[in-house]
């Protein structure tokens, strides 16, 4: 079955007409005096999703969190939860919780104490919270550390107890603010799993704030891309990487090759482009595009095949010279300077030790890839 | 690191702290004179320390000096923490600059216009001058102090532990009560501190402030000066800076340690 789905397989609520939303912004705009950090910005985001909102720093993906907990009002625009409007509900009265960057433990609480804040708050009964706070101290994995202060522990374990303080409550929806940022990469690539099994058990409804793609491709069930307050695109992991539909996702997510050309031929299956400096390659129709129109073909270094001699059979062949290799070990990364002076990146899996003919610096080389192995982009 | 004594460090260590406390160790010494006469030595007692406990005046002075301490520290401590409040945490009401201005100019503002102007607003009200115009004045004086010590913890406070107590449910009034106040706490108690110790040895704002019936101990101990030094006040100011020197020795041994403290279990931490 060809897709370009989720992941989860039978999750996919974003395809389903009659799923009703569960989180909705609804043309959101957000000014700080004269800078606007969300621009007329709808999305829908579904019950026990897992979802990503992924942007560079300043792009107004925090800011969409923060009024999602209630601690920034809209300017305009409306945000429902669960079909509730909640414009002028105060932070303390939502049904939702938040991981904050910076975790934000009590510093003169104990573990036991930060965790049970928000449930004593609530009004709970002394048993029922410490029940409920021993059952969220052997969900992160922390028994022995219940009277530690935040500041005896390391760096993943208040990561831990503040993630334990954030579900304690139960809450409909969590929000994480670049949950892992502060973790070394070792710690964040396991912590990644942890956050995704915990929701799935759970069966909360996750938002996270994130500028690191690997992080919201790892975990997400849908990302939005944002750049300057406004979505550029809302799909899945997959669908992200090889459908992007702007060039800004195609370069924010993963390395991409891009072709600019001008639509030269269009016949029933496929679509000439002819380059800026004469090449042509030949494309599978994916979007309307009339002869003449600049457009952009995006292809991934992965797809793009490179060999010594010209490939007998391929569509698209273009040659030039090796310019640079970078070995990585699992794959290696060859830059090619065509002929045409255009750079392409193109990634080999080093799936064999030993590689018969192996390329060299400066050695001519051909790149070659099918028409279908990437993207037709117009904006 | 430099560790051998050169003449010239010592010379100078030495004059430097000769220069900061002889005369306060003359004072010491002299308290524990047995001869009437203050700057002839006459032998070794603890006779005027007695005596001190019999000077009726001296004894009345000192509740005064504590009560007009302690009513105006917590007052201006009180105040003190909501002024660097709002200066933290409002930073765009209008005239916040001419506020800010204003709350800070008394600690650069001459101690005898000070003192004056407080005099001349008590007169124009007519408050009968007394224990109440001191304390006032006090507050006045050290609320300021108090503000500027709070505001520089508020400055480097994290506010979203504000935000993650009222996300968790607390109002606002709770947050404050649980979160905000216990974490700035060990400033509020040097605000605290450092108000009634400007409180307990002021002199000039007293003098202008103060009347029948409440004087300071500084203003009673500058009265008596001037008919001439008596052992008896060598022996007040001694335990005077026996009472400021233990407070101060408490604070910065208790602070050293909180400081080891944390280092050993930040250590601990990382080893896991």
């Amino acid at each position: 079955m060809k897709s370009l789905g989720s992941i989860r397989r039978d999750f996919a609520p974003w395809n389903d007409p009659n799923a009703k939303p569960y989180i909705q912004f609804d043309n959101v705009t957000k000014k700080f005096g004269d800078f606007t950090a969300v621009n007329n910005l709808s999305l829908t985001i579904f019950e026990r999703e897992f979802f990503a909102l992924l942007g560079a720093s300043g792009c107004g993906k925090s800011t969409l969190l923060r009024m999602l907990a209630g601690f920034e009002e809209p300017t305009s625009g409306r945000i429902l939860l669960d079909g509730q409007d909640l414009r002028g509900i105060p932070p303390y009265r939502r049904p939702v919780n938040m991981m904050f960057q910076s975790y934000a433990l009590f510093p003169h609480m104990t573990v036991e104490k930060n965790i049970a804040f928000g449930l004593k708050q609530e009004g709970m009964s002394a048993p029922d919270i410490e029940k409920r706070v021993a059952e969220m101290l052997r969900l992160v994995k922390l028994e022995q550390f219940a009277k530690r202060k935040p500041h005896q522990l390391s760096g993943g374990q208040r990561q831990r107890v503040a993630l334990a303080r954030s579900v304690a409550k139960r809450p409909k929806v969590l929000l994480l603010d670049e949950p892992l940022g502060a973790l070394d990469k070792k710690l964040r690539e396991e912590t990644q799993f942890e956050l995704m099994d915990l929701q799935q058990n759970l069966g909360l409804t996750f938002v996270v704030v994130t500028h690191d793609q690997e992080e919201a491709m790892t975990m997400a069930d849908r990302i939005a891309i944002i750049d300057k307050g406004e979505v550029m695109q809302v799909a899945t992991p997959a669908e992200v990487y090889e459908a992007p539909t702007s060039r800004f996702v195609a370069h924010f997510v993963g390395n991409v090759n891009m072709f600019e050309g001008k639509v030269a031929e269009r016949t029933a299956k496929t679509t000439r482009i002819a380059g800026a400096s004469g090449a042509q390659i030949v494309v599978d129709n994916a979007v309307d595009t009339a002869p003449g129109a600049d457009i952009v073909f995006a292809i991934r270094p992965e797809k793009i095949k490179i060999s010594s001699k010209k490939p007998v059979d391929a569509v698209n062949a273009l040659e030039g010279e090796v310019y640079d290799i970078a070995y990585l070990g699992d794959m290696t990364v060859y830059h090619v300077r065509l002929d045409d002076g255009q750079m392409v990146r193109a990634s080999t899996m080093n799936a064999a030790r030993i590689t018969e003919d192996p390329l060299s610096w400066n050695d001519r080389a051909w790149v070659s890839f099918r028409p279908d192995a990437g993207v037709v982009l117009t904006r | 690191m430099n560790t051998t004594w050169s003449r010239f460090n010592v010379t100078s260590i030495v004059l430097g702290f000769a220069f900061l406390y002889l005369p306060i160790v003359l004072l010491i010494v002299f308290s524990f004179n047995e001869s009437k006469l203050v700057t002839v030595w006459g032998g070794f007692s603890t006779k005027w320390y007695v005596s001190l406990f019999h000077n009726q005046g001296l004894m009345d002075a000192t509740w005064v000096t504590a009560r007009v301490g302690v009513i105006s520290a917590t007052v201006a401590t009180v105040l003190g923490t909501l002024a660097a409040l709002t200066l933290t945490r409002y930073t765009r009401f209008r005239g916040r600059v001419l506020f800010s201005g204003m709350v800070f100019a008394p600690l650069v503002m001459p101690e005898v216009i000070t003192g004056l102007s407080l005099l001349l607003l008590f007169v124009a009200v007519g408050l009968d001058r007394g224990f109440l115009t001191v304390t006032l004045a006090h507050i006045t004086l050290t609320m300021c102090f108090v503000a500027v010590v709070v505001q520089s913890r508020l400055i480097s406070f994290d506010r979203s532990l504000e935000e993650a107590a009222m996300d968790l449910g607390a109002t606002p009034v709770k947050t404050f009560f649980q979160i905000t106040l216990p974490v700035i706490m060990p400033a509020i108690v040097s605000g605290w501190m450092l108000a009634f110790t400007l409180s307990l040895d002021d002199l000039v704002i007293a003098s202008f402030t103060s009347g029948p019936g409440a004087t300071t101990l500084p203003m009673k101990i500058y009265s008596q000066v001037r008919l001439g030094v008596t052992p008896e006040i060598n022996a007040a100011c001694t335990i005077l800076i026996a009472v400021v020197a233990v407070g101060v020795i408490i604070a910065s041994i208790a602070n050293k340690r909180r400081e080891v403290q944390r280092q050993l279990d930040e250590q601990a931490a990382q080893r896991g």
